[in-house]
């Protein structure tokens, strides 16, 4: 089982209280109308799946009910950090990803 | 290939079993190939094997980077089943569970399939109306299924809780006796000895750790023991798909999540047939050896670990326990995850790819074992003829960017 530190909470919790909720750092298109085909379906189903650090959302549902992030090893599962939304993550993914087909991009979150 | 008889069983058991010829070859790889096939589980080594039976291509090798049927088709709850809700799906899974009734006779090797029916259990007004329209949809396609009210469901199913007292009371049921399980690892072996009889080389301990392109178009994979040239590639990786895709260059609509899987203690014979619920989120087998095979959702985050995390065991065992009162003092022997590769829909892809003459057979998702003779037959014409099989082409990566998914959760998320 995992055992993660919620940021609002300043507390190590164990994983039943959270959720997963996917990838973090996804820019939503600021035009969705817009957009492609393939930039709107590479927004909407395309993810990173790394074998190795993956930043990712999560939320504290059964405690104080925010979200915030966390980059962890998705083979290990070890959690490196978690951070709130809107800070930049500490430890960086080493893994070049393929670029999305999106541009004019919004706000990283 | 020595042919496997019941005489041949007699006959060995005269010299106690030593002489029995190895299954398949250890071959050393050739410099090239007209089809290497990336990962050598059931779907890889059953496309292997179509290939070389049905389309007469045997210069194929199956490049796997552990041992044959290690993965998924080792950890899996041998569930088959081919009642699902959209024409396309239901096709698929029905022309696998086709393959699936004279598969043991096909390849002379008993993969023990028994047709014991599947039971999907519903414990809502809203499940009634969804498995009623779901039955009415697979009779119309050919897919044999029944609906069942509570009494019924009591009556075949002896432990049962359908008492009114529960949670969750069970009002009926949907069962497709053509449904049941089979032997994995068996699935595996046979296809295995199969393809290696036909001259389909299996390179094991072997790990593609790179494609060769040229021109856009694939000539071959980099493994860690050098390199193959292939004509053409086929990547049937399961949870390892995204690391793969990214390898070549391109993404997949895939996460991939650890699905765990338990086994209790041997027990004597209580539970006769394959029961499902999506209410209650759980499912229930019992091998021959007498073990309740049990498994559930995924872990809701991504991870390549082969393991998960202990709140979906007890989530899973607390459903079984909703479901059969009576197993509630049994213990668990072993437990396990294997990674499996969702997509969006929760159907498969089944595709060609940005790269010339590289096919992808992967995003099965947490159901996969049952398709894998129909998943190997038409990924291997695919391959075989560079267009996809009739069958296979709504399953294309375009889905993704054109809007034609096949929505098969209703019919599919847990129930695998």
């Amino acid at each position: 089982m995992l055992h993660i530190f919620c940021p609002h909470c300043g507390e190590l919790r164990s994983e039943e209280e959270f959720h997963a909720a996917g990838q973090a750092h996804i820019p939503r298109p600021l035009d969705p109308s817009a957009c492609t085909d393939e930039q709107w379906g590479d927004y909407l189903f395309f993810r990173d799946n790394p074998r190795g650090l993956h930043h990712e959302l999560w939320i504290h549902a059964a405690g104080c009910r925010q979200y915030f992030n966390a980059t962890r090893d998705t083979v290990t599962y070890e959690i490196l950090e978690t951070y709130p939304i809107g800070a930049r993550p500490q430890a960086r993914a080493q893994e070049n990803v393929p670029q999305l087909a999106v541009t004019g991009q919004g706000e990283k979150v | 290939m020595q042919r496997y008889s019941g005489f041949g069983l007699f006959k060995h058991s005269l010299s106690h079993h030593e002489n029995w010829q190895r299954m398949w070859r250890t071959p050393t790889p050739k410099k090239v190939y007209d089809v290497v096939i990336v990962g050598g589980g059931g779907h890889g080594l059953a496309t292997a094997y179509y290939l070389a039976k049905v389309h007469g291509i045997t210069n194929v090798a199956v490049v796997e980077k552990g041992w044959l049927g290690g993965g998924n088709t080792a950890r899996n709850t041998t569930i088959v089943r081919s009642n699902y809700l959209w024409d396309e799906s239901a096709h698929l899974y029905e022309h696998a569970m086709k393959l699936w009734e004279g598969l043991s006779q096909d390849i002379n090797y008993n993969v023990m399939f028994s047709q014991r029916g599947v039971y999907n259990l519903c414990h809502t007004l809203q499940d009634m109306r969804d498995s009623e329209r779901r039955v009415s949809a697979n009779r119309l396609n050919g897919v044999d299924g029944e609906l069942l009210n509570s009494k019924q469901v009591a009556d075949e199913i002896p432990h049962l809780d359908c008492s009114r007292n529960t949670r969750y009371p069970v009002l009926g049921a949907t069962v497709q006796r053509r449904g049941g399980v089979a032997r994995h690892d068996a699935v595996a072996w046979g296809y295995a000895r199969a393809a290696d009889a036909l001259g389909v080389d299996l390179i094991q301990q072997t790990e593609v750790i790179g494609f060769r392109k040229e021109n856009g178009a694939v000539v071959g994979v980099e493994t860690n023991k050098g390199f193959i040239g292939a004509r053409r590639v086929g990547v049937v990786t399961a949870g390892n798909s995204g690391h793969m895709a990214r390898l070549a260059g391109f993404r997949l609509p895939i996460e991939s999540h650890p699905l765990q899987a338990l086994v209790s203690e041997p027990l004597k014979p209580i539970i006769d047939s394959v029961i499902m619920s999506n209410a209650v989120h759980g499912y229930i087998s019992q091998s021959d050896k007498g073990d309740l095979v049990i498994g559930a959702g995924i872990d809701g985050w991504v991870g390549y670990g082969q393991r998960g995390s202990y709140p979906v065991i007890e989530h899973t065992l607390q459903a079984i326990v909703e479901m059969f009162p009576i197993l509630s003092r049994v213990r668990m022997n072993r437990q396990w995850g294997g990674i499996v590769d969702t997509t969006p829909d929760a159907c498969p892809i089944i595709s060609k790819t940005p790269v010339a003459n590289m096919f992808f057979n992967c995003g099965w998702g947490t159901g996969g074992f049952k398709a894998t003779p129909g998943s190997g037959h038409v990924f291997a014409a695919s391959l075989a003829t560079g267009e996809m099989h009739a069958l296979a082409k709504p399953f294309s990566i375009d889905r993704f960017h054109n809007g034609a998914l096949i929505d098969e959760h209703g019919a599919a998320a847990v129930a695998h």
